[in-house]
């Protein structure tokens, strides 16, 4: 099939305020092939297609459509155009079933007021001449016929904007027709919160074809898929194809580009750095384009000194909002002086393991046995009261530095205080405290220092209308007993760490919303290792970031696994977590399947252990 | 007594009917509007002026054509009301302003220009045109009880009861409501969708404050029989809650009108010292009260608010 | 065919950032406008007799002679709902019962002056008057809390029905108290400042100062206003760093209801002739929530809203009355009406860029593809 030109880009430039998301790009996508935009995470290659498929207007630059220059204004303009995107975040409406989903704005029937008029108008002037003098009656009969049209005229209108959106038959079996063709297997009667994900993707190509797109575009469709999934998908890729379809795929996978695209279009930093075909190329190739310089991740990784058990978590159960099991039964230990990697296919309970521990999470059964590296260390009135050691000393939790144990009976307060503060009163095992059904606030004020670097960094980490020293202050406002709020130490942390990790800003007063992703994180992360914690856990900490923030945040976790930290790192990059973390647990479907020691462990055996368990299902199913 | 007391609580549910009908549609395409009291407010004054407008035209007030009256206060009505509710587009919508703000602003301008204009209007005559709206067909009363309760009223109690039915078809059966519920659900859906969300919500808007002015025009004309009073922005309090009452559904609107009317009127048929009627008065607010308490405590996916109520929506938000 | 269709007219963006002085800059050509609307709109409706007349009757109406001192008092009485809402605000819990809350404290205040009147010594009498009006105010405040926080109940709602079975509580009470059909228990006899202390108006304006001050301390500096800071920005991330979002809830609502307990007392005490009547608040309650809104919940901010709002009250009606235009506090409605809808409206610039695209070369543009 000849592969014409569908689209064509030329200098388009998008800017966000002072961020240039897209500079000058020059693209091209034609039909009956797959083109693959390639390109790291805040290259601009959602922010490019979201051009061609009406969601943003470029600043600068001209679209051309068939050769025509075109404006797209609108996702209305892009599906005249028969251009069809399927966004990462689904654009399913929860509340509706999916064939509502798929007939939602549909095209109206065409129908114009002034046209129907104008016809009936040259009809009646048919009449007036074909009729002879002597026939008035007919003459007043078509002038009536003519008035009585015109009044009908917007009723009819009406009529049809309100049509009755019969589901039933003629448009369901439109809708199963194209859902054959391409093999889908799905209930278009379902309700969408009903469905998985791999079911509302389905959903969303389906809608995308039945308004007859013929160029497609999919943002990192395979992002949440099962490997058995992804190979449906770029079945029905290779069949849309086939059709003469433009396919363009946004991802950032090297090994999905190789296998499904005919040509691959590289951005780095929001520029278009080159086009080339697959077949000539390879992963090397691209990768290097992709980053602009020879990844060599060269992490610097020690081995660990001593590791200890910091955390252990046994038969953990954690539901998540619609009740399932996120987390089942689940068992591991972090150690202090590493860093636990934790790979799997997001969603596959990542965020409810860490929210469990971190007690943000009802955790359904299960324990969190948390041991305080506590031994020979003194006791503080800092986060004990002197009932408290004094109970505990009964118990015989505490030992003087020569080694004997310490009694308090009969010592007076100032004498027990004085001894505290002397630091002579010292731990004589580490303290083993249970984490389950613990509020975060409990957790600090057991004196546990549990830092935690969500994924979701201004939803949850920081409060993006408030400064970079307000934002300090999240974690220890509380501290001291008086009603108001402590700004000093906040600030000279916060100007600590704008100037230690060299957080671009304004000023430390500045909206952390204002500052670009890898700013955000490093004032997140800076805040969370400020505290010393002895549980570091940070959910997808490079995410977005480029590639200098991205090796700030390695060093700083590798920095505190030398410090004896437990370090839990949740990535997505195969590479960064051979590379960074000693220990790697495999998730998937809630369950560990797999623990792999970094320095040894295979990529393509951590790939095979994040489907494991569906291809079990898999099987069990062709077995029945 | 009962028949009487049943009649009175049909026809004053009209007036939450229209309220709660037009305030749906609205909140439908995602936006709470809080200037419903005021609009209502501005939908009472319009049908005056348009009434007041007409009567002027006509020689002797007493010859009033029936129909006329009615078109003309309607048309009114649904003009000031609807201009009540383009200002709330336009703060909401276009401008992207805080929901709760416009609209309470809305209330505050709609009850004060009203307060302030209807004095202006001259109101001679309206009895004559009120009894255009409160007119029945004779031919159908029979003097039983069938007629009593559902042959008696005045046309706009059929037009509102009607246009609840048509309102809460053409949102689940049709595709415009298909489009309407979408944008309220999910303006960035929709718009991906291809719908024109600015469009519909600017409909939505504006037809929803015109329906919900009918009701100030039928509590003047209908129930007052032409005279004014200024307590029509608490019964627009009242229909904002029967949304909720009414789980955004028109059809169960008309039921649940009914009842407010019945909690609203009861106590003046109740042999009581008027003492106790204002306690019994706080009956319908309480009883809204316990529907939202148990609605938030069921928390089904269904009787939910649409899911972008009280959100602007701009495209190109990061 | 789409070779027609030129490039969007009106671009709308975000603004990154605005200069605090052009923020107030244009809040202010806002004002000015409203004033220049409202002069129209008297302009139009004597006939086109007075413009600049209005602007003079409105100074006067609001500071000549005796009137500044009821301008004061209405500026305390506004001041101080305002300030009672605004805990609420922050915390993003759209509390629109404050007019049921600070009818609930005078209804308070008018209770004890009604049982205890005459029985007690003056001093100790609003005292306890004080305390019955914060308590009253805090549990209407603290009811739509207790559920928003316990299954999420819709507090918007809530409020407002909160608010009519306060006007017909305070109805019930009144026919109880005049058995006689009138509906009215006339003046109090006890329980007035002014009696104590010699002085009409000025303890309110002290009081609602001073509490201006403590709700901006407390707002600010306490560790009490950030917490609420935090919940309103994000629950999240108040959960994330073990906030107990339900307490805060709880207790802004408290003290939101407790202010306008303070208020309600306010209106009773504060008032040379204290009574009771369910139009005692007057819509304060509604009015303070756009105050507090346009000040950007900043109390240092709403002493200068509340004023300017106070003013175009007092003045109005006072232009109403001169120039003989209908009911002259209904007029005072519709200029603030006109206020609010344009101060609202000037948010707009103030957040979003607009850009209009059609420059020069680009109508040249559009007028060769139109020639096509």
């Amino acid at each position: 099939m000849e592969k014409s030109v569908a689209i064509e880009l030329k200098g388009i430039t998008k800017r966000f305020g002072e961020v240039t998301a897209n500079k000058d790009v020059n693209l091209d996508i034609k039909r009956g092939e797959v083109l693959s935009i390639l390109g790291e995470n805040g290259s601009g290659k959602t922010t490019l297609m979201n051009m061609i498929s009406g969601i943003y207007y470029p600043d600068e630059g001209k679209i051309y459509a068939n050769g025509q220059e075109v404006v797209i204004r609108s996702p209305k303009d892009a599906f005249d155009l028969k251009i069809g995107m399927i966004h990462q975040h689904f654009k399913l409406i929860d509340l509706f079933t999916a064939a509502d989903n798929i007939l939602l704005g549909e095209k109206m029937p065409t129908f114009s007021i002034k046209e129907e008029a104008k016809k009936a108008e040259i009809n009646l002037e048919s009449v007036m001449i074909t009729a002879d003098g002597d026939s008035k009656k007919k003459y007043d009969k078509a002038f009536a016929g003519y008035y009585r049209k015109l009044i009908s005229l917007p009723f009819v209108k009406l009529g049809k904007i309100i049509k009755f959106n019969h589901l039933a038959r003629k448009r369901a079996e439109n809708l199963q027709k194209i859902a054959d063709k391409y093999g889908f297997e799905i209930d278009l009667k379902k309700k969408i919160y009903d469905m998985s994900v791999s079911e509302k993707q389905t959903v969303e190509i389906i809608k995308v074809l039945y308004k007859g797109a013929d160029i497609l575009i999919l943002d990192e469709p395979t992002a949440v898929l099962t490997p058995q999934e992804i190979r449906k998908l770029f079945d029905v890729l290779r069949k849309m194809r086939e059709d003469g379809k433009a396919v363009v795929i946004i991802t950032h996978k090297l090994n999905e580009v190789m296998e499904i695209s005919d040509r691959v279009a590289v951005l780095r930093k929001g520029e278009h750095i080159a086009t080339v075909n697959t077949a000539e190329t390879n992963e090397q190739e691209l990768t290097d384009m992709m980053v602009g310089k020879k990844v060599e991740l060269n992490i610097d990784r020690k081995t660990p000194v001593d590791p200890k058990p910091r955390l252990i978590i046994e038969h953990m159960t954690v539901r998540n909002k619609e009740g399932q099991k996120a987390i089942d039964d689940v068992s591991f230990t972090i150690n202090g002086g590493e860093i636990l990697g934790i790979a799997g296919i997001s969603g596959n309970g990542q965020k409810e393991l860490l929210e469990g521990i971190a007690g943000l999470q009802k955790v359904e059964s299960g324990d969190i046995i948390f041991h305080n590296p506590k031994k020979n260390k003194p006791v503080t009135f800092f986060h004990k009261d002197l009932k408290k050691i004094k109970k505990m000393a009964e118990e015989g939790f505490f030992h003087y530095p020569d080694g004997s144990k310490v009694d308090l009976k009969g010592k007076k307060k100032k004498e027990i205080v004085k001894l505290v503060n002397d630091e002579q009163i010292l731990f004589y095992e580490d303290e083993v405290i249970n984490l389950r059904h613990k509020t975060p606030r409990q957790i600090q004020e057991l004196g546990i220092k549990l830092s935690f670097v969500p994924e979701d960094r201004l939803n949850m980490g920081l409060v993006g209308n408030m400064s970079i020293v307000d934002n300090m202050m999240l974690r220890s406002y509380r501290k001291g007993k008086s009603i108001f709020v402590n700004r000093k130490r906040p600030k000279n942390l916060a100007d600590h760490i704008i100037d230690e990790l060299e957080v671009v800003t304004p000023s430390d007063q500045t909206p952390v919303r204002r500052l670009s992703g890898g700013n955000v994180q490093k004032v997140l992360v800076g805040r969370e290792i400020s505290s010393s914690p002895k549980v570091l856990m940070a959910a997808y900490p490079v995410r977005g970031l480029d590639i200098n923030s991205s090796y700030l945040i390695y060093n700083l976790l590798n920095q505190q696994k030398e410090k004896n930290v437990a370090v839990v790192y949740v990535g997505e990059d195969l590479d960064v977590l051979l590379e960074l973390c000693d220990r790697i647990l495999v998730l998937c479907g809630g369950k560990i399947s797999g623990i792999v020691d970094g320095r040894t462990a295979k990529k393509d055996e951590i790939g095979l252990l994040m489907t494991k368990l569906s291809n079990e299902e898999d099987e069990t199913e062709v077995n029945a | 007594m009962f028949l009487t007391f049943i009649h009175n609580a049909i026809r004053f549910s009209t007036v939450f009917l229209f309220g709660s009908t037009g305030e749906t549609i609205t909140e439908k395409s995602g936006h709470l509007n809080l200037g419903i009291p005021g609009i209502m407010c501005l939908g009472a004054l319009g049908g005056c002026v348009g009434e007041s407008v007409y009567l002027k035209t006509l020689a002797d007030v007493t010859q009033v054509n029936g129909f006329a009256a009615v078109i003309i206060g309607i048309i009114f009505s649904m003009l000031f009301a609807g201009f009540g509710g383009l200002l709330y587009g336009f703060l909401t919508i276009t401008l992207r302003c805080n929901q709760n703000v416009s609209g309470l602003a809305i209330t505050t301008f709609g009850t004060g220009v009203t307060n302030f204009f209807i004095s202006m209007v001259d109101k001679t005559g309206f009895i004559y045109a009120s009894n255009a709206f409160t007119a029945y067909a004779d031919g159908l009363n029979m003097n039983n009880w069938f007629s009593d309760l559902f042959l008696t009223y005045g046309c706009l109690v059929y037009i509102a009861i009607a246009l609840s039915l048509v309102v809460s078809i053409v949102l689940k059966k049709t595709r415009v409501g298909l489009s309407l519920r979408a944008v309220g659900e999910s303006p960035a859906t929709a718009d991906a969708a291809g719908i024109n969300v600015e469009k519909y919500k600017y409909c939505a808007c504006v037809l929803g404050a015109a329906i919900a002015g009918l009701g100030g025009l039928f509590y003047i004309m209908d129930y007052l029989n032409g005279s004014w009073e200024y307590s029509i922005d608490a019964m627009g309090w009242l229909a904002i809650a029967l949304v909720i009452f009414s789980l955004w559904r028109p059809n169960w609107g008309i039921l649940g009108s009914i009842l407010f009317g019945a909690l609203y009127i009861a106590p003046n048929y109740l042999n009581i010292s008027f003492t106790y009627k204002e306690l019994l008065k706080i009956i319908p607010f309480v009883v809204t009260i316990i529907i939202l308490i148990i609605t938030s405590i069921v928390n089904k996916k269904e009787s939910q608010p649409p899911a972008a109520l009280g959100t602007s929506y701009f495209r190109e938000e990061r | 065919m789409h070779t027609k269709k030129r490039e969007p007219f009106i671009h709308i963006m975000k603004r990154a950032d605005m200069p605090a002085w052009k923020m107030w800059l244009i809040r202010a050509v806002a004002v000015l406008i409203a004033f220049l609307v409202s002069g129209l709109v008297c302009l139009i409706l004597t006939k086109g007799q007075h413009f600049g007349g209005f602007y003079s009757e409105m100074i006067k109406g609001a500071f000549h002679g005796t009137r500044i001192y009821s301008l004061l008092q209405s500026w305390a009485m506004l001041l101080c709902v305002s300030l009672a809402v605004t805990p609420a605000f922050k915390m993003k819990f759209w509390n629109i019962g404050a007019e049921g809350q600070t009818l609930m404290g005078a209804f308070a205040s008018a209770i004890v002056i009604w049982y205890l009147g005459g029985k007690v010594a003056g001093s100790l009498l609003i005292i306890i008057m004080l305390l019955v009006s914060l308590v009253f105010g805090a549990i209407w405040g603290v009811i739509p809390a207790l559920l928003k926080a316990k299954w999420n109940t819709n507090e918007t709602l809530f409020t407002l029905m909160m608010n009519y079975i306060a006007t017909h509580l305070v109805l019930f009470t009144i026919n109880q108290w005049a058995p006689d059909g009138s509906s009215k228990i006339g003046i109090l006899k006890y329980g007035s400042f002014s009696s104590i202390l010699g002085q009409k108006y000025i303890i309110n304006v002290v009081i609602v100062t001073v509490l201006t001050a403590i709700v901006f301390v407390y707002l600010r500096f306490s560790k009490h206003g950030y917490e609420l800071d935090v919940v309103g920005e994000s629950v999240n991330t108040a959960k994330y760093v073990g906030i107990n979002v339900k307490k805060v809830i709880i207790r802004t609502m408290i003290l939101s209801g407790a202010i306008c307990g303070i208020a309600g007392f306010l209106l009773v005490g504060g008032s040379p002739t204290p009574t009771l009547n369910a139009d005692l608040v007057g819509g304060r309650g509604f009015t303070a929530i756009l105050v507090s809104w346009l000040s950007q919940f900043n109390p240092i901010i709403m002493i200068f809203v509340t004023f300017l709002v106070v003013f175009m009250q007092r003045g109005s009606s006072q232009a109403a009355s001169t120039f003989n235009i209908g009911d002259s506090e209904a007029f005072n409605g519709v200029i603030v009406g006109i206020f609010f809808l344009l101060v609202i409206a000037s948010e707009f610039f103030v957040r979003y860029k607009v850009v209009i695209k059609l420059k020069k070369d680009k109508i040249k543009a559009v007028r060769e593809g139109g020639a096509k």
